[in-house]
């Protein structure tokens, strides 16, 4: 993974994620929508991607269908090596437990649950012992610095630590993929550049992240930007090489 | 280990919002305490109503002479009953009305002249006293044997045994009083004197026994018993099948059986309608919980929630929350029928198949009800109820 960051050498590393040719439409209010029109992605292992766009560019429907939340109407999308378009929903559902690790914009917690058990979710509907969710769970905690918190429930936590559980409850499974939605939108700025900082942390431990944002200064900070605009994808900040410039 | 985990998460919930899961639980407390109550209330009044024909005596077949013109049972006769197969006693009775008089005090009271056996046959229980005596039938003694309600009446508080009382004029020494049976049927058992037999006969100035009480050795020889003794009486009697009858205790029983089980049926099945009622409001209170809880539904599938994680939670929650509500309504039903057997002198019998029936019908009913809103959350698209406010 080390070298998949060195420049260069990340052509020829290789792609977790492969969209060919993605549309995707939808019918809002007996109105034809062409939210996603042949969009075409290639995002390889250990990457920072942001994805930029305005409201209403498909920005969000793109994000479901990276997430597995949904399918695409036509186009090829390989997620590790393997074809999710035709999958169905429970397989879907298998893939975004093993593969994908998400983080939302209102972090996404269950209120009744403590810290520890939100990130123990998870591993929860992967069928695991009750002891090894927990060690993994309390470890992940370790990682975002708030394992003194682990008993908490959400609501006696910041926004910044709510955010904090969220990423390590994406990152409990292990998933090569994490998937942020707009993870700095509820935050203040302090807090937001700390998420990006854990972000950027666990990009250089090898864990490959897309952010998808509209603050431009959380987008400037990944390693490259597409930018979307009326279902189409545009890369807006050039080739790779030049990525690691931004800043 | 899941199992265990949902039923966790699914008590969390439940204590997340006391006041309507006690609310949603009253229907299931309602209807299986109610269940509870009524049935044990319909079960112990037959066993009250089996306990009083038993009363009578055990394994009774009774034949009652209705004109004793044309068929003449002499006491000669009914002794060839007890020497059928399977019978263990008889006892033949003369009965007729009398008046007894103690000084001033006087009144009309049924007259049994009878043998010794008649204790065994009936269960007669002595409280004061002795019963009747084969030697007292055999010299025509002139002793009676009171009923509870003649001895009180008769007598007051005193003791009679050994005091003299007048029958039909005639004076008879007390050698007993019975205890207090009560009465079945509208016969009083206490209102009675019992004379020896052949002092009976002189006192009603007839030899004919009316009634003819028969104990077989076990339960299962009744039919067959009954049978034998109808085909002696009619050998003995051919013609006048209308002039007697062949009683058997078992088919009083069997009668009395039947319209307190049908009893016991409509009450347990009135309750079991509450109990489905109360299973609609699980599902009414689901329907509400699993819109409210969309958002969470949306998460835990966006994190990996299969369709049967997300049904087996919901069907879960439904329940548990039935069981509980399960639980508390048999403590419930229990506590309220010692109460009415305490206040209202109610007989009331529990059996703990039919606590365990409730219980499961509530549980039943609680995920019978509980499948519809599960499956709705089962099915809610992820993206849909991640962006429900």
């Amino acid at each position: 993974m080390a070298e998949a960051t060195e420049e260069g050498s990340r052509q020829m590393a290789k792609s977790i994620i492969e969209i060919q040719n993605m549309t995707k439409t939808y019918r809002l209010g007996g109105e034809v929508v062409q939210a996603l029109q042949g969009i075409s992605l290639q995002i390889h292992s250990g990457d920072f991607l942001a994805i930029v766009g305005p409201s209403g560019s498909g920005k969000s429907t793109f994000m479901n269908m990276i997430g597995c939340l949904d399918r695409p109407d036509a186009g090829s999308y390989f997620l590790d090596g393997k074809e999710i378009a035709r999958l169905n929903d429970n397989e879907l559902a298998a893939i975004r437990n093993e593969k994908i690790g998400f983080i939302f914009q209102n972090f996404f917690l269950l209120p009744r649950l403590t810290a520890l058990e939100n990130v123990e979710l998870p591993l929860l509907y992967r069928g695991m012992k009750i002891k090894e969710r927990q060690q993994i769970a309390q470890e992940c905690l370790k990682k975002v610095g708030l394992i003194e918190r682990a008993h908490h429930l959400p609501s006696q936590l910041s926004g910044g630590q709510q955010q904090r559980v969220a990423i390590a409850r994406a990152l409990v499974g292990n998933p090569p993929i994490l998937l942020a939605d707009e993870p700095t939108g509820a935050l203040d700025s302090k807090t937001s550049q700390e998420i990006i900082n854990i972000m950027k942390g666990l990009n250089e431990q090898g864990h490959t992240i897309i952010i998808i944002t509209h603050d431009w200064e959380v987008a400037k900070q990944a390693k490259r930007i597409v930018r979307i605009q009326d279902g189409r994808l545009f890369e807006s900040r050039g080739d790779f090489i030049e990525a690691s410039s931004v800043d | 280990m899941r199992l265990l985990q949902s039923i966790k998460m699914a008590m969390r919930s439940i204590r997340g919002n006391k006041l309507r899961s006690f609310l949603t639980m009253l229907g299931i407390i309602i209807g299986v305490s109610s269940v509870i109550v009524l049935i044990s209330i319909g079960q112990g009044s037959s066993k009250a109503v089996a306990e009083q024909i038993n009363q009578l005596g055990t394994n009774l077949l009774t034949v009652n002479v209705m004109n004793s013109d044309i068929v003449k049972l002499t006491v000669e006769d009914t002794e060839k009953f007890r020497k059928l197969d399977g019978v263990k006693e008889i006892a033949p009775v003369v009965s007729g009305r009398v008046s007894v008089k103690n000084g001033t005090t006087a009144t009309q009271v049924s007259l049994i002249g009878t043998t010794a056996s008649y204790q065994t046959v009936r269960e007669a229980q002595v409280s004061q006293g002795r019963f009747l005596s084969d030697i007292d039938v055999e010299y025509r003694q002139k002793i009676a044997v009171l009923g509870a309600n003649t001895a009180q009446t008769l007598f007051g508080m005193e003791n009679p045994v050994g005091k003299y009382i007048q029958v039909d004029g005639i004076s008879f020494k007390v050698v007993g009083v019975l205890a207090s049976k009560g009465g079945s049927m509208g016969q009083s058992g206490d209102d009675v004197i019992l004379l020896p037999l052949s002092t009976a006969q002189r006192i009603t100035k007839n030899t004919n026994v009316q009634t003819m009480y028969i104990q077989a050795k076990s339960a299962e020889q009744l039919n067959w018993i009954m049978a034998e003794i109808e085909r002696t009486l009619m050998r003995m009697f051919p013609d006048h099948q209308d002039s007697y009858s062949v009683f058997n205790q078992q088919d009083l029983m069997d009668t009395m059986s039947s319209v307190t089980n049908t009893m016991t049926m409509m009450l347990g099945g009135i309750a079991g309608i509450s109990l489905l009622v109360g299973g609609i409001g699980i599902m009414n209170i689901m329907l509400v919980s699993v819109s409210e809880r969309t958002k969470e539904i949306g998460i835990r599938k966006a994190i990996g929630a299969k369709r049967r994680d997300i049904l087996l939670q919901f069907l879960i929650e439904a329940a548990v929350l039935s069981a509980f509500g399960g639980i508390i309504g048999i403590g419930l039903g229990l506590g309220i029928g010692q109460i009415l057997s305490v206040t209202l002198k109610l007989s009331v019998s529990y059996s703990v198949s039919v606590v365990l029936i409730a219980f499961l019908f509530s549980l039943i009913v609680g995920i019978v009800f509980g499948v519809f809103p599960a499956s709705k959350a089962a099915k809610l698209d992820p993206i849909q109820a991640l962006r429900y406010d």
